[in-house]
């Protein structure tokens, strides 16, 4: 829950709800990026940034060099592969819920 | 993708390994300290150093890495309560439970929590018995899930330290744009700085220095951490999660230790701003305020620490819409230690349940549901820890 997960912006989905699409390992989904939004970093110019996503927002900003270690670490630890699960699984239980 | 090894590097870990070795045994028994009149003065080679990582991710790295049979035998790490899912009482459980039950309900909650025991049962067993509990990855998921069923009550079990407050009070301000009148966080966050009071109070307790959260601080900056220094004397270091950054924080704080110094250090800083993250902060200012009393597993009831809905958002205050009673405080069962091994007074293997009724598959208390709990981790690596021990 506390560790987060790296991932990649790679669209903006909505300029005033500030949601993104972010791929984590290769699982794409909606994140809100509000928290790494700021004057210095406007969402228009957010896609292609790496952050650090948790619990579905992207928290902090990362380089690419700090997200290619955290996922290697998160890994190594195998945290990675139950979490990417998680996220596939409940985006996937939410689409057939619809 | 030459960094990735980096922090993982054996080289670099056994030169700060040798460095840490160096600090301390200069530390011990030291008259130039005494003449300083350290903290340290007092203590003697036969009471190590005793470090707290607060942070249950920390507890995994170093159990993981195997970190706390390279270090000298002079520095003891406690593992502190800085799991949610472990300090979370039965009665919240309990109070979880209730809600589920209530007609029309979608309880949903991170998976985390799903197998912590309650007094009548888990969030699991509720589940099982019927009631609509749901796993989200993301409290929006919540909130996807509300729009899709207006009919129902959607409520989400928000709880975690300031890591994930701002995703709580952003996803709540979000249903309150939208006038989604079927939402609703039960919400059970608590906070770090007020926790580590809590343990730099309790007489059991005698640390030398903190380990601090680094995702924690990510949200609240640098600075909550100030009163440690200045009104307890306990030097502490924000680390990151690698176990290079364990070992390089651990090095730092034993440099201040043996210099004498006293300060709030950020061996994280690629992460951790000094000011926190202000959107995330402002969020959870706006949303939340302090609650006067929160119950933890293991450290009792705390002044201070939780946070509850502001009034101005009571519509989305579970607690509010399901009129819950502030639910009488609830105990573990005698032969349970969770409470001892939480504050760090008895390993979990001196708990008579540890690995026999008590294991990952049937967790009895909490610390062995998550991984980040201390029980779980003695338990998966618990030939690492026991070499030290035997040592
Ligand atoms: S072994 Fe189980 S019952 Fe004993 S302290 Fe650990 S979590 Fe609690």
């Amino acid at each position: 829950m506390c560790l987060g997960i790296p991932g990649q912006i790679t669209e903006l989905v909505d300029l005033d709800l500030l949601v993104a699409k972010v791929d984590i390992g290769g699982v794409k989904r909606d994140v809100i990026i509000t928290c790494v939004v700021d004057d210095e970093h406007p969402a228009e110019e957010c896609v292609g940034a790496w952050v650090l996503v948790h619990a579905g927002f992207a928290m902090s900003r990362l380089d690419e060099d700090e997200a290619a270690r955290t996922l290697a670490y998160l890994a190594a630890i195998g945290d990675m592969d139950a979490e990417l699960e998680a996220i596939r699984n409940i985006a996937d239980a939410l689409e057939r819920s619809a | 993708m030459k960094y990735i090894d980096e922090f993982r590097d054996p080289a670099t870990a056994k030169k700060l390994v040798e460095e840490i070795n160096r600090l301390t045994s200069g530390m011990f028994p030291s008259t130039s300290l005494r003449e300083r009149s350290s903290p340290l003065a007092e203590r003697s080679r036969s009471q190590p150093l005793q470090v707290m990582e607060f942070c249950g991710g920390h507890t995994h790295t170093l159990f993981k890495y195997g970190i706390e049979g390279m270090l000298p035998a002079d520095i003891e790490m406690v593992h502190g309560p800085g799991c949610p899912v472990c300090v979370l009482p039965m009665s919240r459980v309990d109070d979880c439970v209730t809600i589920a039950e209530q007609p029309g309900v979608i309880f949903t909650t991170f998976g985390d929590a799903m197998r912590v025991p309650g007094t009548r049962k888990s969030l699991l067993q509720a589940k099982a018995d019927g009631c609509d509990v749901r796993m989200v990855y993301s409290p929006m998921d919540a909130l996807t899930i509300a729009r899709k069923n207006p009919e129902r009550d959607v409520v989400f079990f928000a709880l975690g330290f300031e890591t994930t407050m701002p995703s709580t009070a952003l996803t709540l301000l979000q249903a309150h744009r939208e006038g989604l009148q079927n939402f609703s966080l039960f919400c059970n966050h608590i906070t770090t700085p007020a926790t580590m009071r809590a343990i730099l109070t309790d007489p059991d307790l005698k640390l030398d220095g903190f380990l601090a959260p680094g995702h924690v601080s990510m949200v609240i900056g640098v600075h909550p951490y100030d009163f440690v220094t200045r009104d307890y004397h306990k030097p502490l270091v924000i680390t990151g999660f690698e176990p290079l950054d364990i070992l390089h924080a651990l090095w730092m704080l034993m440099k201040q230790l043996a210099e004498g110094r006293c300060e709030v250090e950020n061996q994280y800083a690629r992460i951790v701003p000094e000011a926190g993250n202000v959107a995330g902060l402002k969020a959870i200012a706006e949303v939340y305020e302090t609650r006067e009393h929160s119950e933890f597993r293991g450290l009792g009831n705390i002044g201070d620490a939780g946070v509850q809905i502001r009034s101005a958002y009571a519509a989305y205050d579970a607690e509010k819409r399901f009129n819950l009673q502030a639910a009488a405080s609830s105990h573990d069962p005698e032969h349970l230690k969770c409470a001892e091994v939480l504050r760090g007074v008895i390993k979990p293997w001196d708990c008579p349940a540890f690995g026999k009724d008590c294991n990952p598959q049937h967790p009895l208390g909490a610390l062995m549901v998550s991984p980040e709990g201390s029980c779980a981790a003695y338990y998966a690596y618990g030939k690492l820890a026991k070499r030290k021990e035997t040592a």
